[in-house]
């Protein structure tokens, strides 16, 4: 007998196609596993609206739970409650500083929108707190550029959302 | 005015605005005037199409009659779109993007603010995701703004010149009719007319850092949201649709 305990743990086997060092349950991506007359439901919430990689979570989450024995699961997606960074797990954080992104400093995305004050970001090469950030955009939605004043790296930043 | 309907019409012209925007900032992938600024109106991009999804997805729900998200922004005419005239306007150099970016954002936030406690629930999940990647919207432009502004003598005069000439645009987006009366009454859209002086604060005060004259309200253009639009969204749309126009129901 499947529990919903066996699909979580399914769900750790499956890793965001963009930083994939993070399993979508360190992301906060999947929001619930159930069991609906035998068959697995998850759900999951995007992290950005345009985020390009949830299509291919989906189907990730759809082959493995298919690779598990399953002919028919669903995968739902809902925007509500909104993602937030506050979710990714402490792992889930600790694995990106490893593997060279900075992860989220503070709580979720300040409200105040014009010039509000920059997160302090450590360096996850020499972990110095002297770093600036080059634009507050980066190589995905997710992320913003920094530069490391002591050691010079520039890295990318999980930004707060 | 059912309220089906103008809910309808309520998400297309949310949806289009995001969508058109989207589509205009996704011109300058490969063509900005640096890497990371190329970078950041890429990443504004897909945040704005990715928001357009959502509320397309929706409107196709709420109209029932088997339309996706694809089908509402590959296959509608010129006419069945709703977004402001602002968002349709050509890119011109960096500067006027910014401008027109500006001017969208502040909109764009405090609209979003009023809409995440929206009656609907949909609309409301929407809002409150979008507002969030709009804040950092808000800032970039903002910050450019400032920067173009209180920036060189050619930097300063050029996005002058953007500002002038974009006004005419910024009034359409708080006009109101049918759709928004019936919408308020129920709690579901907000009164757009309360916003315009928030947006006029926020615009002057960001001006007046960047050393940048506010243009007198005069004139304004109108028409995007009743579905006349300038000649710049036909030439658009015939990029934007081209494949599905091509090659109908082409699949990824």
């Amino acid at each position: 007998m499947v529990t919903t305990a066996d699909i979580w743990s399914w769900m750790e086997d499956i890793f965001d196609p963009e930083i994939p060092v993070l399993t979508v349950v360190d992301l906060g991506v999947v929001r619930d596993v159930a069991i609906e007359n035998n068959r697995p439901v998850i759900t999951i919430t995007p992290t950005y609206s345009g985020c390009p990689a949830m299509n291919t979570i989906e189907e990730e989450i759809v082959q493995k739970l298919v690779a598990e024995g399953f002919e028919n699961p669903e995968v739902k997606t809902v925007l509500h409650p909104a993602w937030t960074t506050d979710w990714m797990s402490e792992n889930g954080k600790k694995k990106l500083e490893e593997y060279g992104i900075a992860p989220p400093a503070g709580g979720s995305v300040n409200k105040k929108a014009l010039f509000a004050e920059q997160d302090t970001v450590r360096c996850p090469q020499c972990k110095s707190e002297n770093t600036h950030m080059v634009s507050q955009f980066g190589s995905t939605a997710c992320k913003a550029m920094y530069q490391c004043k002591d050691c010079l790296e520039p890295f990318d930043y999980f930004k707060c959302l | 005015m059912d309220i089906k309907e103008a809910l309808f019409k309520y998400t297309l012209r949310l949806g289009d605005n995001s969508l058109i925007l989207g589509h205009r900032l996704s011109e300058w992938c490969g063509h900005g005037p640096i890497l990371e600024q190329d970078i950041a109106l890429i990443n504004v991009a897909l945040d704005l199409i990715g928001q357009s999804r959502s509320y397309l997805a929706y409107a196709g729900e709420i109209e029932g009659k088997g339309r996706d998200e694809d089908a509402m922004a590959y296959l509608r005419v010129e006419r069945d779109f709703y977004n402001v005239l602002l968002a349709e306007q050509p890119n011109g150099d960096f500067g006027r993007t910014i401008a027109r970016q500006f001017f969208f954002d502040v909109f764009h936030f405090l609209l979003l603010e009023k809409l995440t406690s929206s009656t609907d629930e949909q609309i409301a999940a929407i809002a409150v995701k979008s507002l969030k990647e709009v804040t950092y919207h808000l800032r970039y432009s903002s910050e450019w703004i400032i920067r173009l502004g209180d920036g060189t003598e050619e930097s300063h005069r050029r996005i002058q010149e953007s500002i002038d000439e974009l006004w005419m645009y910024t009034g359409e987006m708080f006009e109101m009719d049918e759709v928004d009366e019936t919408l308020i009454g129920v709690g579901i859209a907000t009164d757009l007319s309360a916003l315009k002086p928030l947006w006029e604060e926020k615009v002057s005060e960001v001006l007046k850092e960047a050393t940048l004259n506010q243009p007198e309200s005069g004139w304004m253009q109108s028409g995007g949201r009743k579905g006349i639009h300038s000649e710049h969204l036909g030439f658009l749309l015939s990029e934007l649709q081209y494949l599905q126009r091509t090659v109908p129901n082409a699949k990824w």
